[in-house]
């Protein structure tokens, strides 16, 4: 049996064995929060001790929290929610280029729905500057989205100094902190942002589950409607079962982020290493000063990073090129193109994302595996470069 | 049994899907891809044939085949070389007054050329895909030869005469000695969602049929004209030469007593000519991008049974090698409606011996 090794934890996470237990136990606890009777009654105490628990683990309060879908519905409420409860004030929105396309697609739907969108360009190493933002402000603004942390180059945004130069202006600031959600430590108060997204299955928690926090007092207009849920601000039954998993895996987080940091560093570390000693061409992507460590993104000049995935994908090896793709169409990262980076260089990264269940022998492995493909790869370029 | 890695190239229809799971089944390493050649926004027409080719439908079908039958898949983007050397060819075609076999030109310059070049870089020795004919190596011709499927009523050899011996020696065409209805009784043997689907033999990037409709999208020019009578006078106009074949009857809208066809296309002077249906029949014409396949290549006259289009009947000919890619082929007795831009595909009973492009035909 060839060796199986998941090194795309950015994409999502395997749900941790104490999450399934919750889990399991909460399919108990079946009724409807919003019933009058004991059953909802019981099902509705479990609900709100989770919310407590996921405010917890932002440092927020817990009515605060609205529980989604996921980090794209979250997203979507934040930049839909805003736009239309402001719109009187202004239709001007700020976003960055590097946002993800739940952020991206809201932003260009409101464009066409009379929004005037600007797009931050970040720096060469993928950072969103306080002072450029500070130059794209206008009277009209009334939103700024800027993600927390990047999720193909694992960049972390000066999300505090951004959000400082909105909220003096009185501009409220929406922050995408998917990636960083069991990552690195978020508090809401510290960040001093208005609005929050996270989700669950980035942290080894279920698919299908995420939640956008809203600062007490902040207005925002519902997507979904239907019945009074979540304080009339995202209407459907809660996705009950989820949501305690989504819980149970804050309060894990918060135990493991710190040993989980440092194991991501060892292993990153140990990949470039090994990819200097094994493989010279080869450049990593966004600054390495500010970035999460479990993400790696490497750029191989010349080469196709779809060629470089399948061929580890062969060999049992998980890792990604940009964001995940279903039409069939290569596009390449807006994310590098964004860094200055030509479209023949974006198609040749990968990206690597490490996670808790990775070990020292999986680096051991990858490195056995990849400067193979590189080297085939090479020669067959090599040779269509002749044959021209 | 051979160890090599195989890539199956898989459209998510029925033919492909049992290929790839055949030789999965038989134990051979195999790597599933779909291509993406085009995209119904770009292509126009109806879009809502969801089942089709380059569908995310189809491509998901070929997926659950894959993880079904254990082996990898992947769907990879071929739509800039199939832009370049399908659709654009298909386009400029019809507007030089030839009327071209996209199939064709996708066989040799996508499948065993652009997607070959793919299947090195995931170290694949082989291709195989889900086409009706059968390759095999002659010891006494010391070459491969392309040879027609066991099931003549599917048999596509005609779309594969650009093959080249190289070529042929790492192509799989695990159908060849199936027929349409074993494969669909395989597929439902092995459980596929696809044993069922209906089929498509309309152009994969034109989905609704309309060729005049594609290619004027496409090249956007003023293609009108005037249309010639069997008189020799002018009896009106037309909208585009595009939308006019060799031996058409149809869509003229004038009425000469008894039938008209078309008997020639000038790209030039952008003109129809009609002729009655004695005048179509022909018995010469010129081949270029000529390709031997089964044979050396002979360095004179050579017999042999020619095929005009995909189902015409073959008809007993001379084929004169030419010397610069080109041939002179004489049907024995003469033949209708000889088309510039279809194939012409040379048999000698199952064997595929070559082909080439129709240029031109020839007057007696």
């Amino acid at each position: 049996m060839k060796r199986k090794v998941y090194f795309d934890h950015n994409a999502t996470t395997p749900i941790a064995p104490e999450v399934w237990q919750a889990m399991g136990e909460a399919t108990a606890n079946f009724g409807n929060p919003s019933s009058i009777h004991t059953f909802g009654r019981e099902a509705k105490v479990a609900l709100e001790s989770a919310r407590e628990k996921v405010a917890n683990f932002i440092g927020a309060r817990s009515s605060e929290i609205i529980f989604t879908s996921g980090g794209t519905e979250a997203d979507n409420l934040a930049l839909f929610g805003v736009a239309t409860a402001f719109a009187h004030r202004g239709k001007h929105i700020i976003i960055s280029q590097i946002e993800h396309h739940a952020v991206l697609e809201s932003a260009h739907r409101l464009a066409s729905q009379g929004f005037e969108i600007t797009y931050l360009a970040p720096t060469r190493d993928g950072i969103l500057l306080p002072e450029e933002l500070a130059k794209v402000i206008r009277p009209d603004t009334i939103l700024v989205s800027i993600m927390a942390t990047n999720n193909e180059t694992g960049t972390i945004q000066p999300i505090a100094d951004l959000a400082i130069i909105a909220r003096e202006k009185g501009i409220l600031f929406h922050t995408d902190a998917v990636q960083q959600a069991g990552k690195r430590s978020i508090n809401v108060i510290e960040l001093g942002v208005d609005l929050l997204s996270i989700s669950a299955h980035k942290l080894y928690g279920p698919k299908g589950v995420g939640a956008l926090w809203v600062r007490r007092g902040v207005k925002i207009n519902p997507v979904s409607i239907g019945g009074g849920h979540e304080q009339n601000r995202r209407a459907g039954t809660e996705n009950f079962v989820s949501i305690i998993g989504f819980a149970r895996v804050c309060e894990l987080a918060a135990e493991r982020m710190e040993a989980d940091e440092k194991k991501f560093a060892a292993l990153s570390e140990k990949l470039q290493a090994g990819l200097k000693e094994k493989v010279d061409d080869f450049r990593i992507n966004g600054t390495l000063e500010r970035r999460l460590p479990n993400t790696l993104n490497i750029s191989f000049p010349g080469l196709d990073g779809e060629a470089i995935i399948i061929g580890l994908d062969m060999e049992g090896i998980a890792v990604a090129s940009g964001s995940a793709c279903t039409s069939g169409a290569t596009e390449p990262s807006h994310v590098l193109m964004a860094l200055g980076m030509s479209k023949r260089e974006a198609l040749g990264s990968i990206r690597v994302s490490f996670g808790r269940e990775n070990t020292m022998e999986d680096v051991d492995y990858f490195l056995s595996v990849l400067p193979l493909i590189v080297k085939r790869l090479k020669a067959l370029s090599k040779e269509i470069v002749e044959v021209k | 049994m051979s160890k090599d890695l195989v890539l199956a190239a898989m459209s998510g229809g029925v033919d492909s899907t049992v290929a790839a799971c055949l030789l999965a089944s038989e134990g051979r390493p195999v790597i599933g891809v779909t291509m993406k050649l085009w995209d119904y926004s770009k292509v126009g027409g109806d879009s809502h044939q969801d089942g089709r080719c380059c569908s995310l439908e189809s491509m998901a079908d070929a997926r659950q085949a894959a993880v079904r039958f254990g082996f990898p898949h992947y769907v990879l983007d071929f739509q800039e070389p199939f832009f370049e050397a399908v659709i654009s060819d298909f386009a400029s075609e019809y507007l030089a007054g030839r009327t071209p076999n996209p199939c064709v030109q996708c066989n040799r310059f996508i499948k065993f050329r652009a997607l070959w070049e793919r299947a090195r870089q995931y170290g694949a020795k082989k291709i195989a895909t889900g086409h009706y004919a059968r390759v095999e190596f002659s010891e006494e011709r010391e070459r491969f030869v392309l040879k027609k499927a066991v099931d003549l009523s599917r048999d596509q050899s005609y779309f594969l005469w650009g093959q080249t011996q190289k070529e042929l020696a790492q192509t799989l065409f695990p159908l060849g000695n199936m027929t349409k209805a074993e494969v669909r009784q395989k597929g439902r043997e092995m459980e596929l969602a696809v044993a069922d689907k209906p089929e498509s033999r309309e152009i994969c990037f034109v989905p609704d049929g309309n060729y005049a409709r594609f290619v004027s999208e496409h090249v956007g020019v003023d293609a009108s004209g005037p249309v010639i009578g069997p008189d020799g006078r002018e009896v009106g106009e037309h909208t585009g030469i595009y939308r006019y074949t060799i031996g058409q009857r149809h869509g003229l809208g004038i009425s000469f007593g008894r039938p008209v066809y078309v008997k020639k296309i000038d790209p030039a002077n952008r003109t129809v000519y009609l002729a009655y249906d004695a005048e179509l029949w022909k018995r010469a014409f010129i081949v270029r991008e000529l390709n031997w396949v089964s044979i050396t290549p002979p360095k004179k006259e050579i017999g042999a049974s020619v095929r005009i289009r995909y189902l015409a009947k073959e008809k007993p000919a001379t084929i004169v090698p030419l010397g610069d890619g080109s041939a002179e082929v004489i049907f024995d007795a003469p033949e209708r409606a000889i088309t510039p831009g279809q194939s012409a595909v040379f048999y000698n009973g199952d064997l595929v011996l070559g082909g080439g492009i129709i240029e031109q035909v020839i007057d007696d």
